[in-house]
């Protein structure tokens, strides 16, 4: 399988009062049309790792890697304008929370529409029919009614729905998704990752989906890559997750509560073990 | 049952007037409520006519007047009447258009502010363009150009907006630009003898030199107001383009101009229809303030340009304990604020869907 993204030693700081502090520290994995499940705590570098892929990493921080290329694009040295055309077009991101990832003034219709008509000359009335066909793709009953309204007006899950119809519009081959569900009722989490998987799968696209929960990474990827601290510390194929011998995994793994709990109290991770 | 039966062709133009309904009524709301401020503002106007230490009976009979002269004139004002009648009259008189004889000009009340207050809507107004095109635009860009050089420079520039005296400038401008460079107009609305050669319409003399087709009157008037017009503007512009540079920092970091971002579109667009559109609103709000507070008249700009309008009005009126003039400056101030206000609420809906109920 060719591979559509590679990436080695990729390097993300930011400055602190005492020197740039680093929060990725070189990372190296490659992807295909793929599932690949980032985990790990909060402030880990999962997102950074996502974000820095689309080069979203803002002044005053900083990305450097030994080689970040997507398809026949290095995108450390792309020009802003070839990188916008990467964005969205090639490489999309779906977000946390629709509630602040969408904009508040803006109907979703014009939303979803603007990803596509930013890279694609097509009629208005070509627009629509993708628009409408989109949202349909998502689940989303009456598309009609629902590209008129504005975001305040749909619930969190739909809301979700709008984003990922918006991101795939323009027919991208990778995926991003990071936490899509964590801001979602557990109800339609299933549902708003069945979605991705489904257009995954159909398109033959790739997938980094970045989460803090490990069974649901495992559940939807093929791939998992376990960081800490910035760093890789596990990799396995999804579903030889459960039967890894990294003792990090394993302190994740067990820290996890079962149907029938029989413990007491649940074992915390012991951070002085494995302190660098 | 009933309703089924109904055509279906029927059913689109009775939506259309329901809708158009909602929209009077909508309308007939903002109505009331301006009608009720309004009254309040008149119930405030009167009482403190009446609780300021200024007898106007004396006002009108001198301090030497005899004692059954006072009285008589007090009866015949009305003044011995019930405060509640002396209330209903001072309304009605006030919705006739009947402020009062002013003491300090000889004439009636209402006739100055309609002579005074054009002069000052005039300066307000070209002073508040001057600050939204330039305070706008230099706030976005600061923000979008966030701890570059030339942000500095625009919040320097506002600062000094901010710290430099009103009528220090307009003396510095004057002296610089009219009486040493000659670029400019000097101080009054227009050059002597361009004076009444066009007819007031409006009292707006550009707008009202434009009907009558007068450029020479228009480039006389356009040179004297520009000075103060400047200088108001520079003030406004300096709390204008601070304010847009803050709400444009807030809404550039929100995580919804990463998404604008992660879907590769030009960062012009980034920034024009995804994080300006939202400031709009408190942009309405800080714009309308700007503006109500130019309408005030600054005593300050239009003493150093004697610019007749309703700030030197309102000084003059007060200096010579004028109550029937400060009082009817006093309302026409309080209408403008009113107005601003309902205007920037119908901007909003119009602007914010979410203010939409």
């Amino acid at each position: 399988m060719k591979p559509i993204l590679e990436v080695e030693n990729l390097r993300v700081s930011f400055p602190a009062p005492r020197g740039r502090v680093e929060v990725v520290k070189g990372i190296n994995f490659s992807l295909g049309a793929e599932r690949l499940g980032i985990v790990g705590e909060s402030g880990s570098g999962k997102s950074m790792t996502g974000r820095s892929i689309l080069r979203l990493i803002q002044r005053p921080g900083r990305v450097t890697a030994d080689r970040l290329q997507f398809e026949e694009v290095d995108i450390l040295s792309a020009s802003d304008r070839q990188m916008r055309a990467v964005r969205g077009a090639r490489i999309s991101m779906v977000m946390q929370d629709p509630k602040f990832s969408l904009n508040p003034v803006i109907t979703i219709g014009d939303q979803i529409a603007e990803g596509l008509v930013a890279h694609r000359r097509l009629p208005r009335a070509q627009v629509k029919e993708k628009t409408l066909e989109m949202l349909r793709a998502v689940r989303i009953a009456d598309p009609e009614k629902v590209v008129k309204l504005y975001p305040h007006q749909v619930s969190g899950g739909m809301g979700q729905r709008v984003m990922i119809a918006m991101m795939l519009i323009p027919e991208p081959t990778l995926l991003i998704a990071d936490e899509p569900t964590s801001a979602l009722d557990v109800s339609v989490q299933a549902q708003v990752l069945d979605i991705i998987d489904e257009l995954i799968r159909r398109n033959n696209m790739g997938l980094i989906l970045i989460s803090h929960d490990l069974l649901l990474v495992s559940a939807y990827c093929d791939r998992i890559l376990v960081m800490r601290n910035g760093e890789v510390v596990d990799e396995c194929a999804a579903r030889d997750l459960a039967a890894s011998t990294h003792p990090y995994t394993r302190g994740l793994l067990a820290a996890m509560p079962h149907l029938n709990e029989t413990r007491d109290e649940l074992p915390m991770l012991d951070r002085r073990s494995q302190a660098t | 049952m009933t309703q089924d039966a109904t055509p279906a062709s029927l059913q689109p133009p009775r939506q259309m007037m329901g809708r158009g309904n909602a929209w009077l009524r909508g309308l007939g709301a903002v109505l009331v409520s301006m009608a009720m401020t309004f009254l309040g503002l008149i119930a405030i106007t009167f009482f403190v006519g009446r609780v300021v230490p200024i007898d106007p009976v004396i006002a009108v009979v001198g301090d030497r007047a005899p004692i059954e002269v006072y009285n008589a004139v007090r009866a015949e004002m009305g003044l011995d009447d019930p405060l509640i009648l002396q209330f209903l009259r001072y309304v009605a008189d006030v919705l006739t258009g009947d402020l009062g004889m002013s003491i300090s000009t000889g004439g009636r009340v209402i006739d100055d502010l309609v002579r005074v207050f054009p002069a000052t809507l005039e300066l307000a107004t070209l002073g508040i363009i001057i600050g939204v095109l330039l305070g706008v635009p230099m706030g976005v860009y600061a923000a979008s150009h966030h701890g570059t050089f030339v942000d500095h420079a625009i919040r320097v520039l506002g600062l000094v907006g901010y710290a430099v005296p009103a009528f220090w400038l307009g003396l510095v401008g004057l002296a610089v630009l009219y009486a040493r460079l000659q670029i400019v107009g000097g101080p009054g609305r227009l050059d002597f003898f361009y004076d009444g050669l066009v007819p007031p319409v409006t009292g707006l003399i550009l707008v009202d030199s434009l009907l009558a087709g007068d450029m020479a009157v228009f480039r006389n008037a356009f040179s004297h107001i520009i000075l103060p017009a400047a200088v108001l503007g520079f003030f406004s512009l300096a709390y204008i383009s601070r304010m847009t540079r803050s709400f444009m920092l807030d809404q550039l970091s929100q995580d919804f101009i990463m998404t604008a971002r992660v879907k590769g579109i030009s960062e012009r667009r980034v920034i024009w229809h995804h994080a300006f559109r939202p400031i709009r609103v408190p942009l309405v709000t800080v714009i309308g303030l700007s503006y109500a507070s130019l309408l005030e008249g600054s005593v300050m700009i239009e003493t150093v340009f004697s610019w007749p309008g309703i700030g030197n009005y309102l000084t003059t009126a007060l200096l010579n304990a004028d109550m029937n003039a400060v009082l009817g400056a006093t309302l026409v101030i309080g209408m403008v604020f009113i107005l601003i206000n309902k205007g920037s609420d119908v901007l909003y809906r119009l602007i914010d869907p979410r203010a939409r109920a």
